[in-house]
């Protein structure tokens, strides 16, 4: 048996880092937190990811997604694993990804520990307005366009946008 | 210790045929925010489907799979709980469907949670966290409702009346769910009637309790005639072109 040539995992996170995510194109799928682990015993490489949402539409365009990139590298001794456990969480996503959202006009999660589990009708979560950057904002719909966001509005510019909400 | 794999189809088949039945609103709901709401709702609900699915496959083994179970498989062989399977109805109707449900799936997931199946475990956890959300938006709607218009009242009560048969059935266990402790069946019932209670309250209504069943058993393949109109037009596609691939 030959020996299997030596992949650096980062090798592997770097095409990771370049796989934008198919419904907010302007983070990558790194930025999100959904890539939990990059093995590569073996010159087999295993990656580890796991869905935001439990019926996100997204999660098999980027299983597909990888598998493409990482063949047009070169790669084909690959498998790509779902993981549930431990559950996704926005406290994943990194700081670059957040201030990326924010630039698009996304409003960026608040920590999950200080904004989640909220009561019935409580008082909104304070979300800042990504384009005038007011705090004066308020809800208009717990469910947005796509399952991880909400749908806000700016009482200063007025201006209705996305929050991508704390889970 | 693995769990029975009929109570994993019956967790995943409530999940498929309520979220089947959300969505039918898609583009008919009362306001667009709401519309886009159950419509999420739904998409959640039939991921969770999908969790519980590939788990009961891998556990059925050769041949098996999600498609294969939720587009081949006939009425009497679902094991759902028969309050998914009523009609939408107004949105009176699927709203406290809704929150009956949610309420249920956030006590049992909680305790699920804890399950030595590790795999039921991670789902449980997983789903609890879209299931918060879906139980503050239902509460909220019921006290909205209740609270709300003279004809809202008189749309929400009378959702009340004609769910209230199909209540008991949640907690009257099946022969799959004998793994469930009796003590702990219990404290999931006691907790989901004070949060029904609570509820209504709020909403000026007086929850009609859960009294006897009425003799369907969705859960051990005894359903309305619904069931079998919804799977009509679910598995159409798969049955008339089994090699369809989508």
């Amino acid at each position: 048996m030959v020996n299997a040539p030596y992949i650096p995992p980062a090798d592997i996170w770097d095409i990771l880092k370049n796989i934008p995510d198919p419904e907010i194109p302007v983070i990558s799928i790194t930025d999100l937190g959904i890539v939990r682990d990059v093995q590569t015993g073996g010159g087999r490489i295993v990656i580890t990811i796991t869905p935001t949402y439990s019926g996100c539409p997204a999660h098999e365009v980027i299983m597909q997604t990888i598998r493409m990139e990482l063949l047009a590298h070169g790669y084909t001794n690959m498998e790509i694993k779902q993981a549930l456990f431990p559950a996704w969480t926005t406290d994943w996503m990194t700081n670059d990804g957040k201030e990326k959202l924010r630039r698009f006009g996304i409003a960026p999660p608040n920590p999950v520990q200080q904004f989640c589990h909220q009561g019935l009708f409580a008082a909104d979560e304070t979300v800042q307005c990504p384009r005038c950057g007011s705090f004066s904002t308020k809800k208009i719909s717990e469910f947005g366009s796509t399952a991880c966001k909400a749908l806000y509005q700016c009482t200063d510019c007025q201006e209705p946008f996305d929050y991508f909400k704390c889970h | 210790m693995q769990l029975p794999v009929d109570y994993i189809l019956h967790l995943a088949d409530t999940a498929l045929v309520l979220g089947h039945r959300n969505s039918e609103w898609c583009g008919h709901g009362p306001v667009l925010e709401q519309d886009i709401a159950i419509t999420n709702i739904s998409l959640d609900l039939i991921g969770q489907a999908r969790h519980f699915y590939q788990y009961a496959a891998t556990l059925l083994g050769d041949g098996y799979s999600e498609d294969r179970l939720a587009y081949f498989r006939s009425a009497a062989e679902f094991k759902n709980l028969t309050l998914a399977e009523l009609p939408k109805e107004d949105w009176a109707h699927t709203i406290l469907r809704q929150f009956y449900i949610s309420s249920y799936q956030s006590l049992l997931f909680s305790y699920l949670k804890q399950e030595k199946d590790e795999q039921v475990a991670a789902i449980a956890e997983k789903c609890l966290k879209e299931i918060t959300y879906h139980l503050r938006w239902s509460s909220e709607w019921v006290i909205r409702l209740g609270d709300g218009t003279e004809e809202s009242k008189l749309r929400i009560e009378k959702a009340a009346a004609n769910l209230h048969p199909y209540l008991a059935e949640i907690f009257f266990p099946a022969f799959y769910e004998q793994f469930l402790a009796e003590a702990d069946r219990q404290e999931i019932k006691k907790q989901w009637l004070a949060r029904a209670n609570e509820i209504f309250e709020e909403a000026g209504l007086l929850f009609p309790g859960i009294g006897n069943s009425n003799g369907y058993a969705g859960k051990t393949g005894q359903h309305t005639v619904y069931l079998e109109q919804l799977l009509t037009e679910m598995q159409v596609l798969p049955r008339t072109y089994p090699d369809a691939v989508w």
